[in-house]
């Protein structure tokens, strides 16, 4: 795979493996044991991640905890940025992808798994979201990166890497699974807007 | 500038059909939970105009609108302006310094929604425009089919039956069915097939005989007026039954049967049909709230400039 | 002969054009030459003309010089629709779009069948109107289909010819006892053949379009019948008839045949059958909605060739204004009608003549000389002695049809929005100058 010269590699797959151990420990180590957990990661990548998070803490814990994913389409604060009225996005529409949440939401404790937290509105839309779903005990979020830029009082509560970026850099996870290869970059995409 | 309407089957590709109907897929969890709502069109606005009486399309348009969190207006010929003579372009001038976002119309006469749009900045839906276009309805039957056949439907084989001339269902479905590679017999009375009805890429009979070589059985409404008024379309409802009804014995089984309803029992198909739980009849009803939220989204749904996720 | 047109007195024109491709198929020119106009009348057709003092010169290199055009088909609203159209918006329209004459149905309200009508009408056209305007009388008293009217005394006061335009004659009965009551005015009856009972509740030509668009479809044969039926009673009774708007190719064999049988008929395509097809009605514009219908390419065709053989003898507008309101509705509930004055010239000769299917020289005698005779009016002609009747047309002058280009009240044009390729520059009728692109 050829890589364009603005690309810095921030965590490999081994550090990504790593990172992702040691925040299912954080999990465990923060939840009692007798907590109803459950995972839900967010589409695409967050649901990845998810689910790989999901499969260390069952074989840390040695128990059945319930995981499922989110499609926050529906929640988005920007459904409806289309410009002015009567102008065709120039975009293509994002694929809805489906919700799957195979458990009862009342009543477990959360962990919301995304890739990165930027603004922080995609996790108020999922925090919105679970909501129609059940009334959580509570809900923990763990991310593999921590760009920053806040633009809602959101906090994480497991960080796989904190990375102060510049706005016109972006961060690309890539995951095996949608992308065949585990990493981390950071793009400088400034000069091309 | 174009915006985004919806007046034809035409206007979409067969990856727009497709997105339309997997995003009516994700709406389905969300009517079976216990909050079924989202908060996706949270002030948007959206009127439905209704200039011709309609059950199913119009309560299902509202709420469609009402579970995407939108407010609607219903607005119906009867009592309102348009009663009093207003034209309608007028009414869509007056009722789009509301801005709203959406306006569904269904409307006697084709042409009524491109002249709406052409008199606001709301995106137009249609619900049924004269013997034209009914898009949502054949959205519905699509959705149905890929529910009860599976998402690929290249090949299968619908017989349309009934007063082709006189249908936008009909219309709507052939252009829909083809559109995703499905292959379409319509059979009706010579006198209710639309000349030069060949020119639309369908197979044409006139009777029952090869019904069952169709997978899927698409039979639509006679309406008394067809008979009545001189229009001598035909005898009798009696002899149409007796020539194109669809009974069971007519049918072999594994055939599905769809119907855009209302249904006349008794003419177009017998009691024991209608009744038959192996129709698809009461799973297009159903469909249509999805399929109409979908509708709805994927009108204003947008994209921002900057890149999706991130900008999250 | 009795008189048939009128207009509002204006000055002769002074003027000397210079070197135009003057085509003229009655004084058998087609060359480039410089034609000088004295006082409204042709002084002198030739080469290296000097302009005397106090005539201007028009430098018209590469313009075309033709015999202005004849228009025996235009729905003038007046009396009764003057905020549609009126005398002096319908001969602006007409003089723009290089004609000379005009002649108007008598469906207007009230209708045109009293010979106190048509005076009035003939004394309004000698205050308002810029390019002379006849008039035709009804058939029948109110086109009511029942009695007809008092023809002789309506071809004194001057009427062109007698039509119920807009509909189709009621009964064979009325066909047949019109041509021959006619025969005493030695005028002509034009004839709009339709046979309703076909074509209840349609809306455009059924085929293939109205299938896909579910509108109520006007079958063609509704046309042939009626045009056979007409021509079969013109035979029986040598009447002499005039067929408007033909549309169909089935029309064409009726036609044919009665001709050759030596009937007494003349024929008249317009424009929009000519250049445009059902396939514009896929966009649902009301502008599109005419009858007869735009029929499909097979018979636009047909009618192109039938124009180019002189089976049809010429064109005619069916010039339609209809009100923004009346319009602005759903196709189906839209009136039938499209304007024609200002863009006949231009469509035809964009589409026809740049295509090779028609020939500039015939395009003119159908648009000008043909029709001039149809009506028993001096023929319009580049000749030295004749009253100047002519236009000029610049041939590769692009523009859009706008509403603001329109002369006419109404704007409903199946043009509106087209960029045509052919634009007229001046046109001098009865001797004056009735239009002049850019002169305000």
């Amino acid at each position: 795979m050829s890589r364009a010269a603005t690309e810095a590699v921030v965590l490999t797959g081994d550090q990504l493996a790593r990172t992702l151990t040691r925040i299912a420990h954080e999990i465990l180590e923060k939840n009692a044991s007798d907590t109803a957990l459950a995972v839900v990661g967010i589409h695409t990548r967050g649901a990845l991640l998810g689910r790989r998070l999901h499969g260390l803490l069952c074989q840390l814990s040695e128990r059945e905890i319930p995981d499922g994913e989110l499609d926050i389409s529906f929640y988005r604060d920007d459904v409806a940025a289309r410009g002015a009225p009567g102008v065709i996005p120039k975009t293509p529409q994002p694929v809805v992808k489906d919700t799957n949440l195979p458990f009862d939401v009342g009543g477990t404790t959360i962990i919301l798994v995304d890739d990165v937290l930027y603004t922080g509105r995609t996790i108020r839309a999922a925090i919105d979201a679970l909501f129609d779903y059940g009334r959580p005990d509570r809900i923990q979020l763990a991310v593999l990166v921590d760009r920053g830029h806040r633009e809602l009082p959101i906090r994480p509560d497991y960080v796989g890497k904190n990375l102060p970026t510049a706005l016109g850099e972006r961060i690309n996870v890539r995951l095996s699974e949608a992308d065949g290869v585990d990493e981390v970059v950071l793009v400088r995409t400034a000069g091309e807007e | 500038m174009a915006k985004r309407d919806l007046i034809s089957i035409d206007d979409l590709s067969a990856a727009d059909v497709d997105l339309l109907l997997d995003t009516a897929e994700s709406f389905l969890p969300v009517l079976q939970r216990d909050i079924k709502k989202v908060p996706t069109l949270r002030g948007r606005t959206v009127i439905n105009m209704f200039f011709e009486s309609s059950t199913r399309t119009s309560t299902s348009f509202d709420l469609a609108a009402k579970r995407l969190s939108a407010d609607t207006i219903g607005i119906k010929a009867k009592g309102s302006a348009v009663d009093k003579g207003e034209s309608l372009k007028d009414t869509i001038i007056t009722l789009s310094a509301y801005s709203p976002d959406i306006i569904v119309i269904r409307h006697p006469r084709a042409g009524a929604c491109q002249l709406a749009s052409a008199n606001t900045t709301a995106s137009i839906i249609n619900a049924g425009d004269g013997k034209h276009q009914h898009p949502s309805q054949c959205l519905l039957d699509l959705f149905t089919l890929r529910q009860a056949f599976g998402r690929n439907l290249r090949g299968l084989k619908v017989a349309i039956v009934g007063d082709i001339l006189h249908s936008r269902v009909a219309r709507s479905d052939i252009a829909g069915f083809q559109l995703l590679g499905m292959d379409v017999t319509v059979i009706a009375p010579p006198t209710m097939m639309p000349r030069e009805v060949d020119s639309l890429g369908v197979n044409v009979r006139y009777d029952l005989a090869e019904l069952h070589k169709a997978d899927v059985i698409y039979l639509l409404r006679i309406q008394q007026e067809r008979i009545t008024q001189g229009a001598n379309f035909l005898p009798s409802l009696r002899e149409y039954a007796n020539v194109w009804g669809v009974t069971r014995s007519r049918l072999r089984p594994g055939q599905k049967v769809m119907h855009p309803g209302p249904i006349n029992r008794g003419v177009e198909i017998s009691a024991a049909v209608a009744d038959d739980p192996d129709t698809l009849i009461a799973q297009q009803v159903e469909a249509g709230l999805a399929v109409r939220m979908a509708i709805l989204y994927r009108t204003i749904v947008g994209s921002t400039d900057s890149d999706t996720k991130e900008a999250l | 002969m009795t008189r048939r047109l009128w207009s509002a007195p204006a000055r002769g024109a002074d003027v000397l054009i210079r070197g135009a491709r003057v085509v003229d198929p009655l004084a058998g020119l087609d060359e480039t030459l410089d034609v000088l106009v004295r006082k409204g009348r042709i002084l002198q057709v030739g080469t290296g003309l000097e302009a005397p003092t106090g005539c201007r010169t028009i430098a018209a290199d590469g313009w075309l010089l033709l015999p202005g055009f004849v228009d025996l088909h235009t729905h003038l609203r007046t009396p009764g629709r003057e905020d549609e159209e009126d005398l002096a918006s319908a001969t602006r329209a007409a003089a723009a779009g290089g004609y000379v004459a005009i002649f108007a149905m008598a469906n207007t309200d009230p209708v045109v069948d009293t010979a106190s009508l048509v005076q009035a009408l003939a004394l309004r056209a000698q205050t308002e109107a810029v390019v002379p305007v006849g008039f035709f009388a009804a058939v029948t008293r109110g086109l009511r289909g029942e009695q007809l009217t008092e023809m002789w005394e309506l071809a004194q006061a001057g009427a062109v010819g007698f039509s119920d335009d807009g509909r189709p004659l009621s009964s064979a009965h009325l066909t047949r006892r019109a041509l021959q009551y006619a025969k005493v005015t030695d005028r002509f009856v034009a004839v709009h053949a339709e046979d309703e009972s076909l074509t209840r509740g349609g809306v455009m030509h059924e085929g293939a379009v109205s299938a896909k668009l579910g509108l109520g479809g006007m079958p063609p044969v509704a046309e042939s019948i009626e045009v056979d039926r007409a021509l079969e009673l013109a035979a029986y009774e040598q009447g002499r008839l005039h067929l408007c708007h033909l549309s169909t190719a089935a029309s064409l064999e009726h036609l044919e045949r009665a001709k050759k049988a030596g009937v007494q008929v003349t024929a008249e395509v317009t424009p929009h059958h000519l250049t445009l097809t059902d396939e514009c009605i896929r966009s649902l514009d009301p502008n599109y909605k005419m009858n007869p219908p735009l029929r499909p390419e097979a018979d636009r065709k047909a009618l192109a060739q039938a124009l180019r053989s002189g089976l049809i003898d010429c064109v005619a507008t069916d010039h339609a204004p209809h009100a923004q309101q009346e319009k602005e509705v759903p196709f189906e509930d839209a009136p039938f009608g499209t304007l024609g004055l200002q863009t006949a010239f231009a469509a035809a000769h964009q589409t026809l003549v740049a295509s090779g299917a028609l020939k500039l020289p015939v395009l003119a005698e159908r648009m000008s000389q043909s029709p001039a005779r149809i009506a028993g009016m001096a023929v319009p002609t580049v000749q030295a002695g004749e009253e100047a009747n002519l236009c000029l047309v610049d041939p590769r002058e692009t523009w859009t049809v706008t509403s603001a280009e329109l002369h006419s009240k109404a704007k409903n044009s199946a043009w509106l929005g087209a960029k045509m390729k052919t634009r007229v520059k001046l046109t001098i009728a009865a001797g004056s100058v009735a239009w002049e692109d850019g002169a305000r």
